[in-house]
Parts: structure tokens; sequence; C-alpha cells
């Protein structure tokens, strides 16, 4: 398409910015959606910091239920995902078209990965009777209740995000296949990575929050 | 030059069948009018609403309606005016239709995005309405959800909470629309301070969209968890803390008062100019004011939490913090007055609303002093006192400005005039009306008869049935303003591109506007209200090149 111009008092062409193809545009609405995703998880974190504060004892006897091991493996995968993500991207710009579909392969394995080892978390959790509602929870402290039901919200809800990061790197595979991803054009790609990169971050975030208080 | 009725950019290419050119149409224009017409239906159903409570209210004692209905009833009008019309209303209609053209864009950064959040917005409303059809009834809760009742109540409360959190999600897109829109698509030359003053107003809005929105988002969810899992977050039985559902609930609904009243200030800015032939007094003091409204709105939500149990020291400091927005409030009212002072006004229509939604709001924002005080807020607290606060404030300031924002932007809107002598009979039933449905509340609240109640003691009869008579004087008001413009519609003259002598950019070009609004994008290197003996000083020619 042919840039337009607006023209001054002095007939001099200034360049009009228009909302097709807009990077600039795709950039910072990105980051501003990203805004509203911290906005989000910060209310659940304020949530924890202000019962952690009110039931700091029996949060600690609670995360030390969690398996640390789990939980770090997947700290682990996560941390090395976010490389793989950020790798394909650079090596996308540099028009190794292939290398980058393979990371980005390589990155929707890991979350699948992430994903199977949360189950196995979460299977362990409610095979002893311990998830949002149940006898067995209901009847433990305080304390303990609200700890489990904010491990099952915020992992939960960091899961869900996990799943649409899964969904959004088959877009992005979908997209690199019929050319809407292009070494030339890859603001899509530059903002899944960004997604991929809070996701990792939340998690971050939540692992020594719920898994390592306890140890 | 065909208009954007005619011709349309939609999701799917181009469609034959004119209703599909509608719902699927990506054109910014179209999808704010789609907008208005889903939430002036809805805006009728919830006056409908308070008609119905307040023919109950007529006499003490019940008349026709069960406790139950009424409390149904009450949650009906406060989420649909809250939820669905005046929380969205002006950004996602006026907003959507004027954003770009004010900026001189050709649509908003995300046009298939925008028309997204408008299928968001129509499945809140969907999920939010059928409540009242499937059994169960309606939320009873009152628009708060406050907890743990919102928990225990057996009424239907969850596809309320599921609707209420859809349509947050449709107004953080558009927001963020805004935003980028406003970042990236001014015409080349149009600093941020040369942009009118609705969108810094409409700026202001969509950075509270963005920020508060998600808050209430995740609380909403979490009682939508408690009622389903009962996960205990809220729940007193298991631990939780349901003054904390206070607290993260207006964190947001706080702000959100000033992003409903924020764009009413833009539109009172754009209005006064051109009524006024003259330039606005202040205006980097208004548009940093608008900013300042946003960024000290995040702080005060702790007064309406005075009476739920908080320390003697936070009350103090959210006090002081309330009184703290008044200051940038005032700014702007000064300002207003100040550009009317030796300006020769012009009585139009859009004017006359304005003038009364500054008086009515100056009640409200005065009143509002009482109650973030902390003394008279604890003789005051869930008086009827606060419902006549707040209704100044959003009916008789907000609903006002948005109205006389209609009544601008109508020529512009269908390249129609309307019949000005209808439409100022009814500002005069509205105004009146509203005055006698909301003053004597006031003085019934301040004696002591509480809100949301079903009966009152016989001693608030005389408030009531005043109450009563402006209620219906005001409906009167808006169905003839409905009237007014079906008329104009149908046979009024001819607008032309500028029947006001405005000088903003929409002005500029052909009403209604073409489908990708600007032939030329014009360089704009000059003030938004620049006026020389009454007439606008700026002039294009067709090609969008300045003349004057």
């Amino acid at each position: 398409m042919q840039q337009e111009m607006a023209y001054d008092a002095q007939g001099q062409p200034h360049p009009v910015v228009d909302f097709h193809d807009d990077y600039g545009g795709a950039k910072l609405g990105f980051w501003v959606f990203l805004m509203t995703e911290a906005m989000m998880f910060g209310t659940l974190f304020l949530l924890f910091a202000i019962y952690f504060y009110r039931h700091t004892e029996s949060y600690v006897a609670s995360s030390g239920h969690l398996d640390v091991w789990l939980g770090g493996t997947n700290t682990v995968i996560l941390l090395v995902s976010t490389y793989t993500m950020g790798l394909s991207t650079m090596m996308l710009r540099r028009g190794r078209v292939r290398a980058a579909v393979l990371l980005v392969g390589a990155t929707a394995l890991m979350a699948l990965i992430f994903l199977g080892i949360k189950a196995v978390e979460w299977n362990m959790e409610i095979s002893r009777g311990i998830y949002p509602g149940s006898g067995v929870l209901d009847a433990l402290d305080r304390g303990e209740i609200l700890f489990f039901g904010l491990y099952f919200v915020m992992t939960g809800l960091h899961g869900l995000h996990v799943i649409a990061g899964v969904a959004l790197m088959s877009w992005v595979l979908l997209l690199i296949r019929s050319g809407g991803i292009r070494p030339e054009h890859t603001i899509v790609m530059k903002n899944v990575t960004l997604y991929w990169d809070f996701v990792h971050l939340v998690w971050i975030i939540l692992f020594p929050l719920f898994y390592m208080i306890g140890v | 030059m065909p208009s954007f009725y005619h011709e349309t950019h939609t999701l799917f290419g181009h469609l034959r069948n004119p209703v599909l050119q509608w719902i699927f149409s990506i054109d910014h224009k179209r999808i704010g009018l789609m907008y208005m017409v889903l939430m002036f239906t809805l805006f009728f159903l919830a006056v409908g609403a308070a008609l119905t409570m307040r023919a109950e209210l007529f006499a003490p004692g019940a008349q026709f309606l069960e406790p139950q209905t009424y409390n149904e009833l009450f949650t009906f009008h406060g989420v649909t005016m809250i939820f669905l019309f005046i929380v969205p209303g002006i950004p996602a209609t006026l907003g959507n239709f004027l954003l770009p053209l004010m900026l001189g864009a050709h649509d908003v950064s995300f046009p298939r995005l925008n028309l997204i959040s408008f299928w968001f917005y129509v499945l809140g409303v969907i999920l939010g309405i059928s409540s009242l059809v499937t059994g169960q009834g309606f939320a009873d809760t009152g628009w708060t959800f406050y907890a743990p009742y919102s928990i225990r109540t057996d009424a239907h409360v969850l596809s309320t909470l599921s609707a209420a959190f859809i349509l947050g999600l449709s107004s953080i897109l558009t927001g963020l629309n805004f935003i980028v829109t406003i970042h990236r698509l001014r015409a080349p030359g149009m600093g941020f301070f040369k942009m009118p003053l609705f969108i810094w107003g409409l700026y202001a809005t969509a950075w509270i969209q963005v920020l508060a929105t998600p808050v209430v988002g995740i609380t909403l969810l979490l009682v939508i968890l408690e009622r389903t899992l009962g996960i205990g977050i809220f729940d007193p039985t298991k631990g939780g803390d349901p003054v904390l559902f206070e607290h993260l609930f207006w964190i947001y609904s706080h702000p959100a008062v000033y992003l409903m009243i924020l764009p009413g200030f833009g539109i009172v800015s754009e209005v006064l100019p051109a009524f006024t032939r003259r330039t606005i007094f202040g205006y980097h003091a208004i548009a940093i004011s608008s900013a300042s409204i946003a960024g000290i709105g995040y702080l005060v939500w702790g007064h309406h939490m005075y009476t739920s149990g908080m320390s003697d020291i936070a009350r103090v400091i959210f006090s002081f913090l309330t009184f703290l927005v008044a200051v940038p409030t005032g700014v702007k009212i000064f300002d207003w007055v100040a550009t009317m002072y030796k300006g020769s006004i012009v009585l139009a229509t859009p004017m006359l609303w304005i003038l009364g939604s500054i008086i009515n709001f100056t009640v409200g924002g005065l009143t509002g002093l009482t109650l973030g005080a902390i003394g008279p807020d604890i003789h005051l607290h869930d008086t009827y006192y606060v419902v006549a606060h707040f209704h100044y404030t959003i009916l008789g300031g907000v609903i006002f400005m948005f109205i006389g924002g209609l009544h601008y932007w109508y020529p512009k809107i269908t390249g129609k005039l309307y019949d000005e002598g209808l439409a100022r009979i009814a500002f005069g039933l509205a105004f009146v009306g509203f005055n006698m449905l909301w003053f004597p509340m006031f003085l019934a609240g301040f004696f002591g008869n509480p809100r949301r109640y079903f009966d009152y003691l016989p001693d608030f009869t005389v408030y009531h049935q005043i109450s009563g008579v402006g209620a219906l004087l005001i409906a009167s008001g808006l169905l003839l303003i409905v009237y007014t413009f079906y008329r104009g519609l149908r046979s009024g003259r001819d607008a032309g591109p500028n029947p006001w002598n405005a000088t903003t950019l929409e002005w500029h070009i052909p009403s209604p506007p073409p489908l990708e609004n600007f032939p030329k994008i014009p360089y704009v290197d000059f003030e938004p209200y620049e006026y020389e003996a009454g007439e606008p000083l700026v002039q294009f020619d067709e090609n969008f090149r300045r003349i004057r």
C-alpha cells in the first residue's frame, strides 16, 4: 500500500500512521494487555499476602505438603521453555524459519509436559481428599483452607494461561506455514513470546510462595 | 460522497445482506451506533424498573410488589444501569463514533478487536438478562454483590456475576483499543496538547478501564468459585474475610465512578466552546485535571467502608484523599465558568443540557463532600441521602452530559437536524422532573430513611410522593427526546457539515461521515478550539489543505 501523506501549510509532506500493519501499535496494545494480566494476578498475590500475614503458621505447614521436587522440575521446564521461545523469535528474524518452527514446537511440548506434571500434583492433593469444598479440607485449620483455596485458584488460573499459550503457539505454527508470520513480519510472534515470558514470570513468583515457604 | 451508511467493511469481506453488513461491520461508526441502540434499549428497561419501584414506594406499606421482587428489581436496575449502560456507555457509543474522527484517523487501531468487544458486550447482556426468564429470579444482592450474602443467597447470582465479568472484558478491550489509537493514530502534527478535550476524557477513562477492571474481574470470579466450589476466600465460616471483598470491589468501583464521569466532562469541554464561540479557558488545566482525577480516583475507595470496620487512621486518610479529588474537579468547573464569562452564549439544546448537568453535578459533588467526611457519613450511610447524591452525579451529571452530547453530535451522526422546540421542552421536563425526583431524597435520607428498603415509615410519605411525580416528569422528558430524534431522522432538515460552527476535526467532514472518515488526513498544527469573530479560525479545502 502506498504511504499516505498529510501536507502542512508550507506544503511539506508528513507520513500518516495507518491502522493497517502498525507495528508500534500492535506492540503497545500487547503491553497494555499484559498490564491487565498483571493487575489480575496482582490482586491474587495481594490476597495471598494478606492471608499469609494472618495465618503464617498454617501457611508454612500446608506448604510443606506440596512436592517441592515436582514444582521445582516444572520451574526449570518453564525457564528453559522461555529460552527456546525467545530463541525462536530471534531465529525467525534472522530468516532461519525451520529452526524457528522447531523451537516453537519444543516450547509447546515443554508447556504440555508442565501441564502433565501439574496434573500429577493436583491429583496427589485430590487423592488425599484436599480440594476446595471437600470434607477433609474443611476440617482443617482456617489458614490451611485459605492456602489450598488460593493454591487451586492461582495454579489453576496459571494453568489456563499455559493452555492458552499452547493454543497460541499452535496458531503461530499455522501462521508461519501460511506466510502470516515471515522474517520481515514478526509482530504476532513477538507478542506471543512476550505472553509466554509473562506466564513464566507469574510461575516464578508462584513457585516460592506456594512451595518454598514450608521447606 | 456516499456515507458510512451506504458502504462498509466487514469481518468477512463484502456481504450483500444489509443486516449482516451491520452485525459484522468493523467500521467504528457502525459499531458505535450498534452499541447505542442496544444500550438505550437497556437504559429504558432499567428506567422501567425504577418507575415500578417508585410506584411501589408512592405510599407506605405494600402496594403490588413482593419484598423479594423489590430486591430483584433494584438489583436489576443497578446492574443494568451501572454495568450495561453508564460504565461502558459514553466510550462505547460516542467514543467509538468520534474518537477516530476527532483524531484525524481512518479507524481505531484494532477494528476487529472493536467488533469483538461489541460481541462480548452482547454476550454479557444475554447472560445478564437471561436470569430474568430462567427461573429462580434475578439476583437480589444489589449491584455490589457484597459477600457473604452473594455467596449464600438462593437467587440467580451466577449468571449475573459471569455477565459482569464478561462486560468487564469488553470494557478492557475498548479501553486498550482507545489507548493505542490515541498514541498511534493522531493526525500528523497533533501533539497530545492539541487533542480535543473529549479525547483527553476518553484517554483518562481508558487507563482506568485497563488498570481497574481486572481487579473487579478476578474478584467476581472468586465469588463465582466461592459459590460453585466453596474455596473460602470471602467466606467467614472458612476463615475468609468479606471485608476484603469490599476492598477489592471498591478498588475498581470507585475509579469506575470517574470512569463514568470523565468522558462526560470531555463532552462538556466540547460543547462549551462551540456555544460560547470562544476558545476554552485553561485547556491544559482541564486536560491535566482529567488525568489527575483518574489517578487520585484510585486512592479513595475506602470512603465506601467507613462503617464496615476500618481503623480510625485509615478512615482519616481515606477521607482526606477523597477531599483531594474535589481539587481537579473544581479546576474543571471553574474553567468552564470562565469559558462562559463574557462569551456570547447560544442557548441551543446541547448547551442547555450541559448547563443543567453542571448545576446538577455541582449539587452532587458538594453533597459528596459531606459523605466523604467521616462524621456525617456515619449518620448518612445507606440512607436515601446517598442515593440522592449518586443520582445527582450519575443521572444529573453523566447522563445529562451524555444526552447533551447526543444532541450536539446528532447532526454529525445522522446528517439531519432535530426540532429545537421539542428538544427544549424535553430538556425542561427532564430538568424539573430530575430535581423534583431527587432533591426530596436528600431530606428523606437526612431525616433517616434507609435505602434499599421495600417500605418506609409514614413520616416520609411526602418526600416519596414528590419524587414519584418527578419520576413521571423526567420519564416523559426522556420519551420526548426519543420522539424528537425519531422525527428528526424522518423529516429533519439537512444539517450540513458544521451546523454549530464548531472547530474540531469531525466538523470539517460531511455529515454523516464517509466510510474512511477523511479522504485525505489533515495536518494539525493548531489548537482545537480557536475562534475569530464567532467563526472557526481554521478552515480546510476539500483536499484537507489549510485555507485559513
